[in-house]
């Protein structure tokens, strides 16, 4: 089994007012030091054999992100020792 | 004249779609999302509501129902598709529409009766109503912010492809209070508030829905004699 992080953001010029709504929380918290908070969304995918990123990478452009307002990375993540 | 409605796991106005549909005159056929075929339908409805519980981004998962591929092949072959509310994401993600839907900017659902200004009669949805008409009729969105690059936003507003204006407030934050656009053809066309809640007056605001209903039976009884004039080669 492998495993394959896809990391999708907001690109920079979206308004991401989830983000702002943090940010704005975070004096409550007694924090001030924090200028901006933008929020993604991490998807995990495993594969049954070695990790596919052709694959991956299809699977995150066509449905994980949506390219006209997000941006996405991909990485293998670190083979884990799992059950 | 036969009109679809496409139900989606989760669509919630696909009967006050068909319902707006028969009172505008034509038939209403019920299409279902897994069914690929679109039964000699002449015109596609894409309803409002939260097809697949809105998983992953609204429409995200929609777009890819058997049921899209038929709609996406008739779209680009000309017949008139409205996507309402999540109706419209599914047309963004479908890229069948630019530009994309996103967050309310206040984070607020939205529910109200909403004024819009008609921008663009020359669409095969809103050839009933006079340009700069003022209409009334619902809106209700959590995400309705419709966005796109400058540049998309320019060409839409050059090329008379924003069908309606949000006046009066805007109530998601829609970039230049963009409520409603067109494709190039102009056959098909993405709508954030609901017309079809607003066609009868026991329920709606006002009666300004209807004009979206009938402009469709329109165009396709126009574009029938033009293509019997034309040996049936128009589109």
């Amino acid at each position: 089994m492998s495993r394959v992080v896809v990391d999708v953001m907001l690109k920079p010029e979206i308004l991401d007012p989830q983000g702002q709504a943090v940010a704005n929380a975070l004096p409550r918290l007694g924090v001030n030091s924090v200028s901006s908070v933008r929020i993604g969304r991490r998807i995990e995918i495993e594969f049954a054999g070695d990790p596919d990123l052709d694959t991956a990478h299809e699977i995150a452009d066509k449905l994980l992100a949506n390219p006209v307002i997000e941006d996405f990375s991909i990485s293998v993540d670190a083979p884990r020792e799992d059950a | 004249m036969r009109i679809g409605v496409v139900t989606f796991p989760g669509s919630l106005d696909d009967g006050d779609a068909a319902r707006a549909v028969r009172i505008a005159g034509a038939d209403a056929v019920r299409l279902w999302h897994g069914d690929p075929g679109l039964h000699g339908v002449d015109a596609v409805i894409l309803p409002g509501g939260f097809s697949y519980g809105d998983a992953l981004r609204c429409g995200a998962i929609a777009r890819f129902a058997p049921v899209m591929e038929s709609v996406e092949d008739a779209a680009h072959g000309g017949m008139p598709v409205l996507g309402i509310c999540n109706g419209f994401q599914i047309l963004c993600e479908a890229h069948l529409l630019p530009g994309a839907l996103t967050r309310n900017q206040h984070l607020h659902f939205r529910n109200r009766d909403q004024h819009l200004r008609i921008a663009s009669t020359s669409s095969e949805w809103t050839n009933q109503f006079t340009e700069g008409q003022e209409i009334l009729i619902p809106v209700k969105n959590g995400e309705g912010c419709f966005v796109a690059d400058e540049a998309t936003l320019d060409r839409l507003e050059a090329e008379g492809r924003v069908v309606a204006y949000y006046t009066q407030g805007n109530p998601n934050g829609s970039q230049r209070d963009i409520a409603a656009i067109a494709n190039e053809a102009g056959n098909v066309v993405g709508i954030m508030p609901h017309p079809e809640h607003a066609v009868e007056a026991l329920t709606g605001p006002s009666l300004d829905g209807l004009g979206f209903f009938t402009s469709v039976l329109r165009a396709l009884a126009g574009s029938s004699a033009g293509a019997q004039h034309a040996g049936g080669t128009v589109r």
